[in-house]
């Protein structure tokens, strides 16, 4: 086993150790062939993820897929955005509005 | 009430103590030297050295230290002047002895210089470690437990194994009514619209949003950003991803209350410590190292510290215990004699998620019981304290405080 779902929420599972192009991997008892090398840390889908649809990592969104994603895909810049505003480019003062 | 020990010490002002520790503290630098030299015999029998550098008064070093010195785990403190420095000295004392804690004051300057000081200081404390033994001591449960979290050298195992991991020990610390205290908005830029939807109120979801806003804008003015190129190669995508696994040690439970150091939480609850001071950047880096903010974790009541660590940080601290847990399995093949639990052992299939949580859990209870734990075995009592300001919080960063 060499991935890990860090929530039951999750579409997408953790590489656990680094895996070389030809790899099989399994994802909810599904095989995969990796079709690159990969580290650790690395992000697979775990199911099929529309495009728009949420990238759920610890049971939250961390950003949104930018294309369809099949399962067992590689999940990073190539098929997702960030969804944070940097809101504190914005207006100070409105932002501390409320806070002490 | 299910206690995890019956031998608890009982301080003269009801809090319960997991450790028995006389503190020697120096009040500027030009006083390390004869604290350190009058508590070096005593240095594996529960007397630590903490203290202040700066000749310079500060409110916050001196909140610092009045909440240090009337910690549950200290059971007196020595204070060693120099006699010209500008700390509070005289208020100090009387803050810790209003407590009910034997504590006094030696001045270098009136004491006749470094050799007699140190005699002096060390008889002090040979007979408060006497006037300790008879310290009462009773059941505490462990709902009355304050626990702390942080990480340190981090890497790309630590949120995928010991973060989450001490984030399922804290929800059953929480289920158990404990305190538990997560920190550093400076890493949670990107999950703050998650963190405040798990606050107790809207209102204090507004206050943590502003409190990483704040930390946002601190860091800028210091040339910090968060996300980094290299996040991109360890597999990280977003900022949003790469603040979630820092903010996963705080569990899933929900958020009681803001504080800033020195405020120790009156309930139980999971709570936000927000270290980055208000106002204009002044005095330089928020928290210079890991033990600033591990110091700042006690000063909060922390009896004990989680902390995080993928490339292996070997730090403890004074007055409360510190549990490594060791993100990365071959930094804990490395390291073992430093490291208290094997988290990274998720990524060899020795053990979950869940596993890990519920050791942590264990253990955390264990040391608050007395087991040491390999910081502690191995005499680390790190301590640093810096220059830094803050305006009091409100009543809406502790909404639970009314109900």
């Amino acid at each position: 086993m060499c991935v890990i779902r860090l929530s039951p929420l999750d579409n997408i599972v953790v590489l656990t150790r680094s895996v070389q192009a030809g790899d099989i991997v399994e994802i909810d008892g599904r095989s995969v062939s990796m079709p690159q090398a990969l580290g650790l840390g690395h992000k697979l889908a775990c199911r099929r993820i529309a495009a728009g649809e949420k990238i759920l990592k610890y049971g939250v969104p961390i950003g949104s897929a930018t294309r369809d994603i099949e399962p067992g895909e590689h999940v990073h810049l190539h098929t997702m955005q960030s969804d944070y505003l940097p809101t504190y480019t914005l207006d100070e003062a409105r932002l501390f509005k409320g806070a002490r | 009430m299910n206690p995890i020990r019956n031998d608890a010490f009982l301080r003269a002002d009801g809090r319960k103590g997991i450790r028995n520790t006389v503190v020697v503290v120096y009040l500027v630098e030009c006083a390390h030297h004869v604290a350190r030299e009058i508590q070096l015999p005593f240095r594996e029998a529960d007397v630590h050295l903490i203290g202040f550098g700066g000749c310079y008064p500060n409110d916050y070093s001196f909140r610092m230290l009045q909440a240090l010195c009337t910690h549950p785990n200290v059971g007196a403190a020595l204070l060693v002047s120099l006699g010209c420095e500008g700390f509070n000295r005289r208020g100090l004392l009387q803050a810790i002895r209003s407590s009910g804690r034997p504590a006094d004051t030696l001045v270098i300057q009136e004491t006749g210089g470094t050799r007699s000081t140190i005699e002096r200081g060390r008889d002090w404390v040979r007979e408060v470690k006497r006037q300790l033994e008879a310290t009462p001591r009773v059941p505490m449960a462990a709902r009355e437990l304050v626990v702390g979290t942080v990480c340190g050298g981090s890497d790309g195992t630590s949120g995928i194994t010991a973060n989450p991991g001490i984030g399922r020990a804290f929800d059953r610390l929480v289920a158990d009514g404990a305190v538990c205290i997560f920190e550093e908005t400076g890493e949670l830029i990107g999950c703050e619209q998650i963190m405040a939807a798990r606050a107790a109120t809207p209102e204090l979801g507004e206050i943590l949003l502003g409190s990483v806003a704040k930390a946002a804008k601190y860091y800028s003015v210091l040339g910090h950003g968060s996300f980094a190129p290299g996040n991109a190669d360890g597999g990280l995508t977003t900022q949003e991803e790469k603040s979630m696994g820092a903010y996963s040690k705080s569990g899933s439970a929900r958020i009681s209350g803001l504080i800033k150091p020195g405020d120790v939480p009156r309930a139980g609850g999971l709570y936000l410590l927000d270290v980055v001071p208000d106002g204009d950047v002044r005095f330089g880096f928020p928290n210079i190292n890991d033990n600033a903010e591990i110091a700042e974790l006690i000063a909060c009541g922390s009896h004990v510290t989680l902390f995080s660590t993928g490339r292996g940080s070997v730090v403890g601290s004074a007055i409360s215990p510190v549990i490594k847990v060791c993100a990365n399995p071959e930094t804990y093949r490395n390291l073992s004699d430093d490291m208290d639990v094997d988290a990274g052992r998720i990524l060899e299939s020795r053990g979950t998620l869940d596993e890990v949580g519920a050791e942590i859990h264990r253990l955390t209870l264990a040391v608050a019981a007395g087991a040491q734990t390999a910081s502690e075995s191995l005499g680390h009592q790190e301590f640093v304290l810096g220059y830094k300001s803050f305006e009091p919080i409100g009543p809406a960063c502790h909404p639970t405080y009314a109900v």
